[in-house]
């Protein structure tokens, strides 16, 4: 595979390469798809502790004293509901209700914002960020920064993070809110802390339905950063990971990948993350489209569901089919893999709402041959108690 | 396969067992006579890592060298297996249709995929040696 010369690389990049990752084209960037095996990292994800580069995602601050108002204008989250140090996601629509991207708001300060958008929508983000601004008039003193290319950030993810996560940033919280470590931080919290002189951003967050942290650090330390979380991960069994784990390990929990579940001509309803839709919060764009759709309902929706018969990995695109005689074409795949904690197949994809119920019978096209699965309610993939 | 990351991870060397024949798109061909075996390479089942599934051409099928004719899925990916050489295949592994795992684990042995009656045993001539093989994968 000749991969492009245009592609961006991350500053973890050389430490892709001396850790043996395998490089793919991801939304523009040379990133590792895997270091050992996809299955591996994501069972060592599930039952100990991964790391992940996550530098490709956008960070865009947005700061001054009409940063609130300005961000609830264009956010369908309400963005009034956290407080400094804590984070909330949230997904920002066009007019028609599709989303420009989903994304995750952390409030660092009563006046300051970091947005952590997809790597693949910066352009289209920022610039819609700014057509708003612009437009929008009454909300003069907000600023705008795209700081992507000189911030680097990492995901440390699994039941185990939190044992060694404190060692990495010793001592409290050094801006933001106090926290007394960065293990103090309950899910959804942000702290700055602490590494090596540099300030960085640690949150309890993640995309892989384990307990872990994000950190944003400036391009020029995270390398460090990474090496640090390495080195006191290793006795707990953390482990670099790919994007190949990420991908199969958000899709047993069902969480939205901007361009499979997301696009500009799909809604957060229709998608099913209606939950981070404020209706009640007052005007922002796309609501009047988002709330006529709660109220009278949608014409597709993105379902879950496993692989009922032995058959090969559902992927995207495959059509989805209703079930038994008289069988239609129904709806198409969006996300598809093996399972690596539950051994089948799942994913998800958009069918019409009629078929979108629990238990609902579907069949899913691969190679000219429909096999049979089921709708499920999400997430696929829960953790044993 | 699941080898600790490390240096060895990068510097993978790929058994090429030399008894048998290539093709660039990384099958293996047993030749028996008028009949051969089909696989993948060790090389390509570590590119594909934890093969998940394998789909075998039907008993009988006449295939053509260069033809797409089974298909073997890992996490990520489907990707096709095209037969190297020409001719009717005789028999099809269902050990692993049942166990795809045996793809990585012996690519050579237990995981190969099916056996062909050979249509142009010519064919034979145009695939890679060992040492052409090794050479195509950076050996």
């Amino acid at each position: 595979m000749g991969l492009n010369e245009m592609l961006k690389r991350t500053p973890l990049f050389d430490a892709h390469q001396k850790l043996g990752g395998k490089l793919i084209e991801f939304g523009g960037w040379e990133m590792p798809v895997q270091y050992t095996s996809i299955m591996d990292e994501h069972l060592t994800v599930r039952k100990a502790a991964g790391i992940f580069d996550i530098s490709h995602m956008g960070e865009v601050l947005v700061s001054g004293k009409g940063a609130e108002g300005f961000l609830n204008s264009v956010l369908t989250n309400d963005i009034r509901k956290i407080n400094a140090g804590q984070g909330q996601y949230t997904l920002m629509c066009n007019e028609r209700g599709g989303a420009i991207d989903d994304l995750y708001a952390y409030r660092l300060g009563e006046f300051d914002y970091l947005l952590i958008i997809n790597a693949s929508r910066i352009t289209e983000d920022v610039a819609w960020l700014e057509k708003q601004l612009a437009a929008s008039g009454g909300h003069d003193d907000v600023k705008l920064q795209n700081v992507s290319d000189e911030t680097g950030a990492v995901a440390v993810q699994g039941p185990k993070v939190a044992e060694f996560i404190g060692q990495c940033f010793p001592g409290q919280s050094t801006g933001g809110r106090l926290f007394v470590g960065a293990a103090a931080l309950k899910k959804n919290e942000v702290g700055q802390f602490n590494f090596n002189g540099q300030s960085v951003w640690v949150s309890r967050t993640g995309y892989t339905g384990e307990d872990g942290f994000e950190v944003v650090a400036p391009g020029e330390t995270i390398e460090a950063v990474w090496n640090k979380i390495l080195d006191a991960g290793q006795k707990f069994g953390l482990k670099p990971c790919g994007l190949g784990a990420r991908d199969t390990l958000r899709t047993e929990v069902c969480y939205p990948l901007y361009g499979h579940e997301l696009d500009e001509e799909t809604t957060p309803i229709e998608a099913g993350v209606g939950f981070f839709v404020a209706l009640d919060k007052g005007e922002f764009v796309g609501r009047e489209v988002l709330a006529k759709q709660k109220a009278d309902g949608v014409s597709k929706k993105c379902v879950a569901f496993k692989t009922a018969d032995k058959c090969a990995p559902p992927r995207p695109h495959y059509a989805i089919w209703s079930a038994g005689a008289g069988a239609v074409p129904i709806g198409e795949v969006v996300s598809g893999t093996q399972s690596p904690s539950l051994g089948v197949g799942v994913g998800m994809g958009y069918v019409k709402p009629e078929f979108a119920k629990a238990q609902t019978p579907i069949e899913i096209e691969i190679r000219g041959k429909r096999f049979a699965a089921v709708v499920v309610p999400k997430p696929i993939y829960r953790k044993p108690d | 396969m699941t080898k600790a990351n490390g240096p060895d991870s990068i510097m993978y060397m790929a058994n090429v067992p030399t008894d048998l024949k290539y093709a660039k798109s990384h099958e293996w061909v047993r030749v028996n006579g008028d009949t051969a075996t089909v696989g993948i390479s060790d090389h390509a089942q570590h590119e594909l890592t934890d093969v998940v599934f394998v789909e075998l051409p039907a008993l009988n099928r006449q295939v053509k060298a260069g033809e797409a004719c089974a298909v073997v899925e890992s996490v990520k990916t489907a990707s096709d297996i095209y037969s190297p050489v020409s001719g009717q295949v005789t028999e099809v592994n269902k050990a692993v249709v049942d166990n795809p795992a045996l793809v990585n684990t012996e690519p050579y042995g237990n995981g190969w995929f099916y056996k062909i009656k050979l249509g142009n045993p010519a064919e034979l001539n145009g695939l890679l040696t060992p040492a052409q093989y090794t050479a195509e994968i950076g050996g």
